[in-house]
């Protein structure tokens, strides 16, 4: 439905996303995930026609979008990352044009406006003035814009953004309900929305792919051990043996900084105590003990760092020891 | 309902909610009024001293003495007035972040700018219209030939048309509103200027494409009660190219 082959996007020395490719296959939901700044909005804008890539080719349901990009227009929900509001509109003329401007007839117009009120539960602002709502309304009112022709393409960026935790339930509800009928792509920073809602994940980072991998098996490699960090005055030699006989203990690694180690224990083991009173035990001095959560960035820094060209290799179907795979 | 009228309803409704249309609407008819007011005052003294010089009662040609004055007034007023009407049509959509839902709608660019540009057009004409009450009353009290005031009106019609497309043309390159409308100032009153440099230039070649490019002339005859060709050529011309530039600077917008 989706087919991006090594998109590049610059702004003058600057660049934004660079061989890019990925591809979705219809009624599939994806994420991209990435920090602020990753190119996820840069790589949506480019699928929506707003802007053109530098090179490469996008597809979307087989129209190109730099060739057909009205075609493309007609089957795309775009959400962007500021909500398109009119502030001086009430929710019902704000959506009225959207679908006028969609090429809506009458009768299409009031069904789906029906639909996005009673999916979005908006029903009860209807006539309200958009600049009179709060940021969740208006959020779901963006989201009402995009499904409003009901597209069979959507492209949501970051659409739980400013809305409470009860609403981003009910709009995770949403996509996945969307999924099967609708594909989907959504961009997250947020980890465990990716694992709700998403079929794949596409992580980004400084504009590259660095891993495609279902959720499942990302949060897997991701959780695959607790991992501390212990940092000891006098280590002997074999510290990282010795360590390595906790129970519990899976892996040592020593770090480049002189008696520091990253422990990976067991799934679901907090084994601090037993590290703490080992090497105090054994008089060898204990300067730190931490846990290392991780996170995010983490796994960013772990992906782009040790695998190199990880986003050559980041082909829509992974096998299963796939790039994420450090 | 095609997308260009879908863009005009939402363009006038998002102008008559905003107090823009109508503080500008109220100043312009204001000041259309009391420069007619002058005028008519004016006449009147020139009928009194006419009088006493002649002593017999004089032919008063409002033609001369009331409209043409008022036009050429109002024109400029006009080209201070319109830009603000303009200025947040293009600036406004890119600020608030509306432009991508525009530009990723199935619409091309000429229709939201022509729609834009209807629309905001439609407001004006509006306005104009309002000002035809100072020649309907005249018209009561005394008598003139009408044929002039409809082409000076026509005249005001049409270089309202290529200020309002010049005024589309410079919100389109700024998300600044009030930048826009200085823009629009600006360049106005560099074309307003060329007509002048066209008359010390005089009748060299130069001299008279710097005339022809100046909205000046085409006006001035049409205030006289001539229609010419050439003129309306000049006005189409302009408004196009106006609208075409817009088209392309919003495309270009996509590209950064």
């Amino acid at each position: 439905m989706i087919e991006v082959q090594d998109i590049t996007k610059r702004y003058g020395d600057h660049t934004a996303i660079e061989r890019v490719t990925f591809s979705v296959e219809k009624g599939e939901v994806l994420a991209f995930l990435g920090p602020n700044g990753a190119g996820k909005t840069t790589t949506m804008r480019i699928l929506t026609c707003f802007m053109p890539a530098t090179e490469g080719t996008a597809r979307v349901a087989g129209f190109d979008c730099f060739e057909q990009p009205q075609e493309v227009k007609r089957r795309i929900g775009y959400l962007p990352e500021t909500p398109p509001v009119y502030q001086e509109l009430t929710v019902t003329e704000y959506l009225t044009f959207v679908g006028r401007i969609k090429g809506m007839g009458k009768k299409d117009l009031h069904e789906g406006m029906e639909r996005v009120f009673e999916r979005l539960s908006l029903g009860e602002v209807r006539d309200r003035l958009i600049a009179n709502l709060s940021r969740g309304y208006r959020q779901r009112v963006g989201l009402a814009q995009a499904l409003i022709h009901d597209p069979p393409v959507l492209i949501l960026d970051e659409p739980t953004v400013g809305l409470d935790p009860k609403q981003i339930i009910e709009i995770r509800e949403l996509i996945k309900s969307l999924a099967g009928s609708h594909t989907v792509i959504l961009s997250t920073h947020i980890l465990p929305e990716a694992t709700a809602v998403c079929q794949r994940v596409v992580i980004i980072n400084e504009g590259r792919i660095v891993a495609v991998d279902t959720p499942d098996r990302l949060s897997a490699r991701l959780r695959r051990s607790e991992k501390i960090s212990v940092t000891v005055r006098t280590p002997p030699p074999d510290l990282g043996e010795r360590l390595r006989t906790l129970p519990g203990v899976t892996h040592v690694l020593e770090q480049a900084d002189a008696g520091a180690f990253l422990l990976e224990c067991e799934l679901g083991r907090d084994l601090r105590d037993e590290v703490a009173r080992f090497v105090v035990n054994s008089g060898w001095g204990l300067l730190e003990l931490k846990m290392i959560s991780m996170t995010l960035e983490d796994v960013f820094l772990r992906l782009t760092q040790d695998e190199e060209g990880v986003s050559a290799a980041a082909a829509p179907e992974p096998t299963a020891g796939g790039p994420v795979n450090a | 309902m095609t997308p260009v009228r879908a863009i005009v309803a939402k363009e006038l409704r998002s102008a008559f909610v905003s107090p823009i249309v109508y503080v500008v609407g109220a100043v312009f008819l204001l000041i259309f009024g009391i420069l007619s007011y002058l005028a008519v005052i004016n006449a009147g003294a020139q009928a009194i001293r006419v009088m006493q010089l002649q002593g017999g009662a004089a032919q008063l040609n409002l033609n001369d003495l009331v409209f043409r004055p008022t036009f050429y007034s109002t024109a400029i007023i006009l080209l201070l007035v319109l830009p603000i009407l303009t200025m947040r049509l293009f600036a406004e959509e890119r600020k608030l972040r509306t432009f991508e839902l525009l530009l990723t709608s199935p619409v091309g660019i000429n229709e939201i700018v022509v729609g834009k540009f209807l629309a905001i057009y439609g407001i004006f004409l509006g306005l104009l219209a309002l000002t035809g009450i100072v020649p309907l009353i005249l018209s009561f009290y005394s008598s003139f030939d009408w044929n002039p005031v409809m082409t000076g009106y026509l005249g005001l019609a049409l270089i309202g048309a290529l200020f309002l497309a010049t005024g589309v043309v410079a919100s389109a390159l700024t998300e600044n509103q009030i930048v826009a409308a200085f823009l629009s100032f600006g360049f106005l009153i560099l074309f307003w200027l060329l007509g002048a440099l066209g008359t010390i230039l005089g009748d060299t070649a130069l001299g008279q494409v710097i005339s022809y490019l100046s909205f000046i002339e085409h006006f001035d005859r049409m205030v006289r009660g001539l229609i010419d060709t050439k003129d309306l050529v000049y006005y189409f011309t302009g408004l196009v190219f106006m609208l075409f530039l817009a088209h392309r600077v919003v495309e270009s917008q996509r590209w950064q």
